[in-house]
């Protein structure tokens, strides 16, 4: 490495990594119900693939985390969305394609997609 | 790309208690599960809990595990790591909240009143991984200062910063640097050092930035090297650091790798380097001069100065010499600013100081305060009190070199000055804390003799006065001192002060003056009344059983090695304090406690 641009990069490519190291969870919390039930029905490349997009994109206050059973099992996988407030929206029957659409459009753009939300299956 | 990072400690406080093995348990459970490619496993630097250890975190819910053992890793990973299920029995108890779930760390006694500047990646990052460094803003300080800044405008930011040298000294970094740049103009060759040659007893904040974040400390020895003008760097690390030297050695080699030691670092003229010296264990060897003359291959001896480093150092050349974590502060400096740096601690201690907890504290390890901080919130509510309800007597700061706080100065601000003030000194930072237990001159003599074994002997006030001051001390613990000897125990110490070569001998005497001037009465109690009020100078003890406790049960007569002990079942015990040799024996083994010692 010789400039500075490299060491920008790197930072860049690290800082999300690094940033799940925190022990700060006033921010929006993605969590992904991770029972034998959601395990079953698919939750871990859910699990997976929000956590390697929202640090891949660096999206700022996003922790992904997992949780226990939700109570829903039918509708598993379940990711569940808390905002800053404590308020939260239920996603039901997630797979990858889903989870790829909520960051997007949820966690990016702050827009929830009804279409997933458990009210209306 | 890891959706959950497992941190495990890996300082020496928790390779002692074990974490080397968990580590492979980690690594073995996680890979039976399938997780490899979803959880990362990191071995980090020092938390700072070190009582609790092995301490493992998990990110991103910040769960934290204390006192982990091998055979609980299968239960957190099918747990935690795979279900998601905190396994909440083993984390640490004060994050647990009998109502609200799962407290975050930051709030807990022990790190809530923390600032961590110095220790920022100390159990954060990978010590081993530069990008992780970079990840923490790493090396960005460095980049900043050879492509926007002058020499002078570091040292200006140093100076305006108020950071003063965390070796103890406590002199102004920025001046230290100002001089080494300008006193000799013409030098054709500058050194930069840097003294990790931790030798106070109990005192590891040193350790712990080199074994958690050795690349900080490359990256502000090159800082200080483009602004005295130097390209080459020395750190004198001692011996016994295994792990630290092991870890900053990959630091240096990574760094060199990536291009930010060596030639034209950013692409600018700028070349820099450094190499790792190590020390063989001598005390003397942090004393600045004897650190240099120790680099440069001789025996580790100290200079009279001046000449300062500054002028006259390492092998004749102007040299700076800082400790670690005044280097550790170095880099957050130049990239937030003076100001922000200034903003934190006292009017004459900016910023933040590590200490390493130890002693009768129930939160033993390595916290770092604001300056300013009292010793009150340090042992009460970091330290979580002292442990079994006893009463606190006294904090020693300094280790050898400094002196004990007694009580009632338990509330005053922690900073270089105040400590000065109340016969004490700041030291590297070791802080042991003291309870009703401890006898004070007992504890005065226990320094005594680890400066008498470290004096080097050049000079004849230390090598001398040192050994008469722990003679007297010896015969006063004996039970043989007389008022003559506390007497002259003050004039002893106040000439080996003034007239001792270097640092360690000026500083020797400072745990007797202190115990002195505080616990003055302790010493008259061993020489008057041939007492030791705390129940440690066993020459002053006599062993005796209270006949309204002893049940007659012959315990103490079984474990009693010299027979000292006469009596029967049903018959009353004695004990003949000509043949008792207190050995404590008959202590230990009494259940009724039936034998004091008075």
């Amino acid at each position: 490495m010789k400039s500075l641009a490299e060491l920008k990069a790197i930072k860049e490519k690290m800082q999300g990594q690094v940033g799940v190291r925190s022990n700060d969870h006033a921010g929006t919390r993605v969590v992904v119900g991770m029972a034998t039930c959601g395990i079953a029905a698919g939750a871990r490349p859910v699990l997976q693939l929000l956590s390697a997009l929202v640090q891949e994109k660096n999206i700022q206050d996003v922790s992904v985390s997992q949780t226990g059973c939700i109570g829903l099992c039918q509708y598993e996988p379940i990711v569940e969305v808390f905002n800053k407030d404590g308020e939260k929206v239920t996603y039901v029957n997630m797979n990858e394609d889903k989870a790829r659409e909520i960051i997007d459009k949820h966690l990016v753009r702050g827009n929830v997609v009804t279409e997933y939300l458990v009210g209306n299956v | 790309m890891f959706r959950s990072h497992v941190l495990v400690c890996g300082g020496t406080g928790c390779h002692a208690s074990g974490c080397g093995v968990v580590f492979t348990a980690l690594e073995t459970e996680i890979k039976k599960a399938g997780l490899e490619k979803e959880v990362g496993v990191v071995q980090t630097g020092c938390f700072g809990l070190c009582a609790l250890g092995p301490i493992m975190i998990v990110y991103p819910e910040g769960s934290f595990y204390s006192l982990v053992k091998d055979t609980d890793i299968p239960e957190i990973v099918n747990e935690h790591l795979l279900k998601g299920r905190v396994v909440e029995r083993l984390l640490y108890q004060e994050t647990v909240c009998a109502d609200e779930g799962i407290k975050s760390l930051n709030d807990t006694g022990f790190y809530k009143k923390q600032l961590r500047v110095a220790l920022r990646n100390c159990g954060v990052i990978d010590p081993d991984n530069i990008d992780e460094y970079i990840g923490a803003d790493g090396y960005e300080a460095l980049g900043k200062c050879l492509t926007e800044m002058t020499p002078d405008d570091v040292i200006k930011i140093i100076l305006d910063s108020g950071l003063r040298g965390r070796g103890g000294g406590g002199f102004p970094t920025g001046r230290k640097w100002q001089l080494a740049r300008n006193l000799v103009p013409d030098a054709d060759q500058k050194y930069v050092c840097c003294n990790a040659d931790e030798g106070d007893p109990g005192a590891f904040m040193d350790r712990s930035v080199l074994e958690g974040d050795p690349h900080v400390l490359i990256e502000a020895m090159a800082i200080a090297g483009y602004a005295i003008g130097a390209d080459m760097g020395y750190v004198y690390v001692r011996a016994e650091y295994p792990i630290a030297v092991k870890r900053l050695q990959t630091a240096i080699e990574k760094a060199r790798e990536y291009g930010l030691l060596g030639k034209n670092i950013f692409e600018t003229d700028f070349n820099f380097d450094m190499e790792i010296r190590l020390g063989a264990g001598a005390f003397v060897c942090g004393e600045e001069t004897a650190l240099m003359t120790s680099i440069e291959g001789h025996r580790g001896e100290p200079n009279p100065r001046p000449p300062f480093p500054a002028q006259k150092g390492l092998w004749g050349k102007p040299t700076v010499l800082n400790n670690v974590e005044t280097y550790a502060n170095i880099p957050q400096i130049i990239l937030k600013g003076a100001d922000w740096y200034a903003s934190m601690g006292t009017e004459k201690s900016k910023g933040t100081k590590v200490f390493a907890l130890g002693g009768k504290v129930n939160n033993v390890g390595l916290v770092e305060i604001p300056m300013g901080t009292t010793l009150r919130e340090v042992v009460f509510e970091i330290g979580g009190g002292i442990p079994d309800g006893k009463q606190f007597k006294a904090a020693q700061t300094g280790g050898p070199s400094g002196g004990c706080i007694p009580m009632s100065l338990i509330d005053t601000p922690i900073d270089f000055d105040n400590l000065i003030a109340i016969g004490s000194m700041m030291g590297s930072g070791g802080l042991i804390i003291m309870d009703e237990d401890n006898c004070m001159v007992d504890i005065a003599k226990f320094f005594l003799e680890f400066t008498v074994e470290e004096s080097c002997g050049k000079c004849t006030p230390c090598r001398i006065g040192t050994k008469r001051l722990y003679e007297t001390l010896d015969k006063i613990t004996s039970g043989n001192g007389t008022m003559e000897d506390v007497d002259g125990l003050q004039a002893l110490c106040d000439y080996i002060c003034d007239n001792s070569l270097c640092g360690l001998g000026q500083t020797a005497p400072n745990p007797v003056k202190s115990t002195l001037r505080y616990f003055r009465d302790e010493y008259i109690a061993h020489v008057k009344d041939r007492k030791c009020p705390a129940g440690v100078c066993t020459d002053l003890l006599t062993y005796k059983i209270v006949d309204e406790k002893c049940k007659m049960c012959t315990a103490c007569i079984k474990v009693c090695p010299t027979e000292a002990i006469t009596g029967a079942v049903k018959q009353p015990h004695f004990i003949d304090p000509v043949k008792c040799i207190k050995c404590d024996a008959c202590v230990g083994k009494c259940k009724f406690n039936a034998i004091i010692k008075e």
